[in-house]
C-alpha cells in the first residue's frame, strides 16, 4: 500500500514537472509535446487511480487529438512569424523561471496545511449502478445529447473557422 | 413537453445539415424561427395549461431527468421570444443565404443548450448544457471573422474556461460529500455533511464560476468586449438570454435549489449585487459606442437580479425572477434597435448621431419604450419588477441596499436620457439626411418587443398574482 | 476505503499545483497558442481532480462518467479556440496577444 502511494505520488511529481516544462520552455512546438507528456502522465495516474476507462479517453483525445489540432495550429500560424515575436517571446519566457520556485513554495505551504476530510465510500449502491458504462448508457441520456450537441457546434464551428473568409 | 423542447432543435439541426437537403437552405432558416415560435406558443399555452405533454411518448426510451417548474417556464418564453428577436434580426443584417443557414444553426444550438438549461436539475447536465451554450456564442461572436469579434470571441473563450474550471472543480467536490449530482441529492446530502470547509469552498467555487458567466461586477470586464465586437444578431442573442441563463438563471437555480439563499451566499449575492447595479450605470454613463452602453446597463441591471435574489424573501425572488424576465425583453429590444441604427448609420458611435429619430420614427419610439422600462417608468414591465425588488429589499430589513436601489434607478434613467438625446431627439444632424427606417424584419422584432414590455406592465396584477408570485414562493420553501 | 483522511489531500496538492501552473501560464504568457495550453492545464487539474473524487470516495463510476463527459467538451472547445487563433493570425498575421487591444474595458 505504501509503495502504490510513492508510486502515485512520484507520477504525480513528474506530472507537475512535466507542465511547469510545457509552460518554461520556450519553442512552441515544445510546449504542446509538454502539454502530451503531461496528458500521457496523467492517464497512467488515472488508470491507476481505478479509471481504465477514463484513461483510454484522456489518451487517446487529449493525449492524442488534442496534441495534433496544438501541432496543427503552430505549422498554421508559424509560417510568418518573425524573428521579432520569438524574441520577445524569449525575454518574456525569462520571467518563467520564477514559474518552479513558486509551485515548490505552494507545494510546500499546502503540505503543511493538510486539511483532513473524513471520506465516505459510497458503499450501499449496487454494483450495477457503480459500472461506469451503465452509468453512461443507462441514467445519464441528457449527458449523451449534449455532447452530440457540442460535436455538432464543434463541427459548424471548424467549417466556419477554418475556412477563408470569401470576401474581405 | 420539456423533452420535446431539447430534442426537437437537436433533430431539426440533424436534418438540416443532411447533404440532400442543401438545396432547400432558404426554408431552413424559415424552419428555424418556426421552431423558435413553436416553443414560445407552446410555453405560453402551457403556462396556461392547455396542451397535453406530447412529449411523453419518449419516456420509455429516454432517461432526461427534466423538471419543469414556473420559474423554468418563464425563462423558456424568454429564450423563445429572444431567440425569435434574434433571426429576424439576423434576416436583415446578413444577406448571404449560405452564412444565414449557418447563423439559423448556431442559434438554434444554443437554444437548445438554452432549454436544457433551463429544465435541467443535475449538476453535471448543468455543465454540459452552459458548454453548449457557451461554444455556439464563441462561434457567434467571431461569426463575421473580424478582428474585434475574434478578440472578444478568444477573451470569452479564456474568460469562459476559467470559469467552467472553477464550476468543474465546486461538481468534484460535491461528489465527496453527495454519491450524486442531482440537486436535490447534493442538497441532501449537504444537509448531513460535516466537511464545512470542503464544502465552503466548493459552494465559493461554484458562486464564483456563475458570477463570471453572468458577468457580475469584479468579473465583469469580458462582457462588454464580447456584446459590443459579436454581430449584431448574435449580440441581441448575448445580451437578452445567453449570459442570463447561463450565468443568471444558473445561480438562481443553484442558490435557491442547492444552497440555501439566505446564508452567506445571499450575503455575498447581496453585495456583489449592489457593486454591480452602481459600477455598471456609472460605467454606462461614460460610453461613445452605443453597444458597450447597453452591455455596461446589462451589468448593472443583472445586479438589479442579484439584489433581489439575495434579498431571500419569496417577493424578492419572485421579483429578481420577473426583472430577469423584462431585463430580457427591453435588453433584446434595445440591441435591436441598435442594430437597426448601425445597419442604417453603419456607425455605433453616438456622437457621430442626433435626430435621427424623425428619419427613424418606429425605431425611435420603441427604443423609448425599452429604455422606460429599464429606467423603471410606470406603467412599464421594469417598473413593476424594480418595485418589487426595492419593496422587498426594505421589508427584509435592507434599508440601504433598498434606497441604492432606487439611486440606481436614477443613474439608469440619466443615462439613458443621454443616449436618447445624443440618438434620437434633437436636430438632425448634418450628413444624415440620407438615412431611412430600418427593415422590415428588424421592426417586426422591435414592435414585438415592445408591445410585451407594455402588455406586461399593464396587466402587470394578473401576471404578479398568477404567474410570478407563485415562482417566488416556490423557490423560497 | 484503506486510505488514510490525508491521502486525499496530498493528490490534491498536486490539483492545485497544476491549476497554478495553467493559471500563472495564461496570465504571463503573449501567444494565443500558449494561452491555451495554459487552459488544457488547467482541464488537466480539475480531470485530475474528478477522478481523484472518483477513487476517493470509490464511485468511479459517476467520475468516470463525468470526465469522459468533459473530455468531450474540452476537446470541441479547443477545437473552436484554435479556429479562432487561426482566424485571427489570418487577418492580422500574427498570434500576439498585443496586437490585440483594439477593444478596451
Amino acid at each position: 500500500m505504501i509503495d502504490d502511494l510513492v508510486v502515485n505520488a512520484a507520477l504525480c511529481m513528474l506530472m507537475t514537472a512535466a507542465a511547469i516544462w510545457t509552460v518554461v520552455t520556450v519553442r512552441l512546438l515544445r510546449a504542446a509535446i509538454g502539454l502530451a507528456l503531461t496528458s500521457a502522465l496523467l492517464t497512467i495516474v488515472m488508470y491507476r487511480f481505478g479509471s481504465p476507462l477514463a484513461a483510454a479517453f484522456e489518451l487517446s483525445v487529449c493525449a492524442g487529438l488534442i496534441s495534433v489540432i496544438f501541432v496543427s495550429a503552430i505549422t498554421l500560424t508559424s509560417r510568418l512569424s518573425s524573428d521579432r515575436l520569438n524574441q520577445r517571446e524569449s525575454e518574456v519566457l525569462r520571467r518563467f523561471w520564477f514559474l518552479p520556485l513558486l509551485v515548490i513554495i505552494a507545494g510546500v505551504i499546502l503540505y503543511k496545511t493538510s486539511i483532513p476530510i473524513e471520506i465516505i465510500a459510497f458503499e450501499g449502491k449496487t454494483a450495477a449502478q457503480d459500472d461506469v458504462r451503465s452509468i453512461i448508457w443507462n441514467t445519464r441520456h441528457l449527458d449523451l445529447i449534449g455532447q452530440i450537441a457540442i460535436l455538432l457546434a464543434g463541427a459548424i464551428g471548424v467549417v466556419l473557422l477554418f475556412k477563408e473568409r470569401k470576401h474581405g | 413537453m420539456p423533452t420535446l423542447l431539447i430534442i426537437l432543435p437537436l433533430a431539426l439541426l440533424l436534418i438540416l445539415n443532411l447533404p440532400l437537403l442543401r438545396a432547400a437552405r432558404r426554408v431552413s432558416f424559415w424552419l428555424c424561427a418556426v421552431l423558435a415560435l413553436a416553443q414560445v406558443v407552446a410555453t405560453a399555452t402551457h403556462m396556461g395549461g392547455l396542451i397535453p405533454d406530447l412529449g411523453a411518448a419518449f419516456d420509455p426510451y429516454i432517461v432526461l431527468q427534466l423538471r419543469m417548474t414556473g420559474l423554468s417556464e418563464v425563462v423558456l418564453l424568454a429564450i423563445g421570444i429572444v431567440v425569435l428577436a434574434s433571426l429576424f434580426t439576423a434576416r436583415a443584417m446578413i444577406a448571404d443565404h449560405d452564412e444565414r443557414f449557418k447563423f439559423g444553426n448556431l442559434v438554434i444550438l444554443a437554444m437548445m443548450g438554452l432549454n436544457g438549461t433551463a429544465l435541467l436539475a443535475d449538476l453535471i447536465s448543468l455543465y454540459v448544457f452552459i458548454e453548449i451554450t457557451a461554444v455556439s456564442s464563441f462561434i457567434l461572436i467571431a461569426f463575421d471573422r473580424d478582428s474585434d469579434g475574434l478578440e472578444g470571441s478568444f477573451k470569452y473563450i479564456i474568460l469562459s474556461a476559467v470559469a467552467t474550471a472553477a464550476l468543474l472543480a465546486s461538481i468534484a467536490l460535491f461528489m465527496m460529500v453527495s454519491p450524486d449530482t442531482s440537486f436535490a441529492a447534493v442538497r441532501a446530502a449537504l444537509a448531513v455533511s460535516q466537511h464545512s470547509f470542503y464544502v465552503n469552498l466548493a459552494a465559493g467555487l461554484l458562486l464564483c464560476g456563475l458570477f463570471v458567466k453572468g458577468g457580475l461586477v469584479p468579473f465583469h470586464w469580458w462582457l462588454p468586449d464580447a456584446y459590443s465586437s459579436a454581430p449584431a444578431p448574435a449580440s441581441v442573442l448575448l445580451a437578452g438570454i445567453i449570459t442570463k441563463v447561463s450565468g443568471i438563471y444558473a445561480l438562481i437555480v443553484v442558490s435557491t435549489s442547492i444552497l440555501t439563499v439566505g446564508g452567506a451566499a445571499g450575503e455575498v449575492i447581496m453585495v456583489l449585487g449592489i457593486v454591480s447595479a452602481i459600477a455598471g450605470a456609472l460605467l454606462a454613463l461614460g460610453q461613445r459606442d452605443m453597444k458597450r452602453m447597453l452591455a455596461y446597463s446589462s451589468v448593472s441591471q443583472v445586479g438589479y437580479i442579484m439584489l433581489g435574489l439575495g434579498s431571500g424573501t419569496a417577493l424578492g425572488v419572485a421579483g429578481a425572477v420577473f426583472h430577469f424576465f423584462n431585463h430580457a425583453i427591453f435588453k433584446s429590444l434595445l440591441f435591436v434597435n441598435a442594430a437597426a441604427v448601425e445597419g442604417s448609420l453603419g456607425t455605433r458611435d453616438m456622437d457621430r448621431m442626433g435626430g435621427i429619430a424623425s428619419k427613424m420614427p418606429v425605431t425611435g419610439v420603441t427604443s423609448i419604450i425599452g429604455f422606460f422600462s429599464a429606467a423603471g417608468i410606470p406603467p412599464l414591465a421594469g417598473f413593476w419588477s424594480k418595485v418589487m425588488i426595492i419593496i422587498a429589499l426594505w421589508q427584509a430589513g435592507h434599508q440601504t441596499a433598498s434606497v441604492v436601489a432606487v439611486l440606481v434607478g436614477v443613474l439608469t434613467l440619466a443615462y439613458f436620457l443621454s443616449m436618447q438625446r445624443r440618438v434620437f431627439f434633437g436636430r438632425l444632424r448634418e450628413g444624415l439626411g440620407e438615412i431611412r427606417e430600418a427593415r422590415m424584419s428588424i421592426l417586426v422584432p422591435a414592435v414585438s418587443l415592445a408591445l410585451i414590455t407594455v402588455a406586461a406592465g399593464l396587466f402587470f396584477k394578473p401576471v404578479f398574482s398568477k404567474i410570478i408570485m407563485p415562482v417566488g414562493e416556490m423557490l423560497v420553501k | 476505503m484503506a486510505d488514510s483522511v490525508y491521502v486525499f489531500w496530498l493528490f490534491g496538492i498536486f490539483v492545485a499545483l497544476l491549476a497554478i501552473v495553467g493559471f500563472y501560464c495564461i496570465l504571463i504568457t503573449s501567444n494565443l497558442i500558449r494561452t491555451l495550453i495554459g487552459m488544457e492545464i488547467v482541464t488537466k487539474a480539475v480531470t485530475f481532480l474528478i477522478i481523484l473524487v472518483g477513487r476517493s470516495t470509490g464511485n468511479t463510476g459517476l467520475a468516470q462518467s463525468f470526465a469522459i463527459t468533459l473530455i468531450v467538451v474540452e476537446v470541441v472547445v479547443i477545437v473552436v479556440a484554435s479556429g479562432v487563433v487561426i482566424s485571427v493570425f489570418r487577418r492580422n498575421g500574427s498570434i500576439d496577444v498585443n496586437l490585440f487591444r483594439n477593444l478596451k474595458g
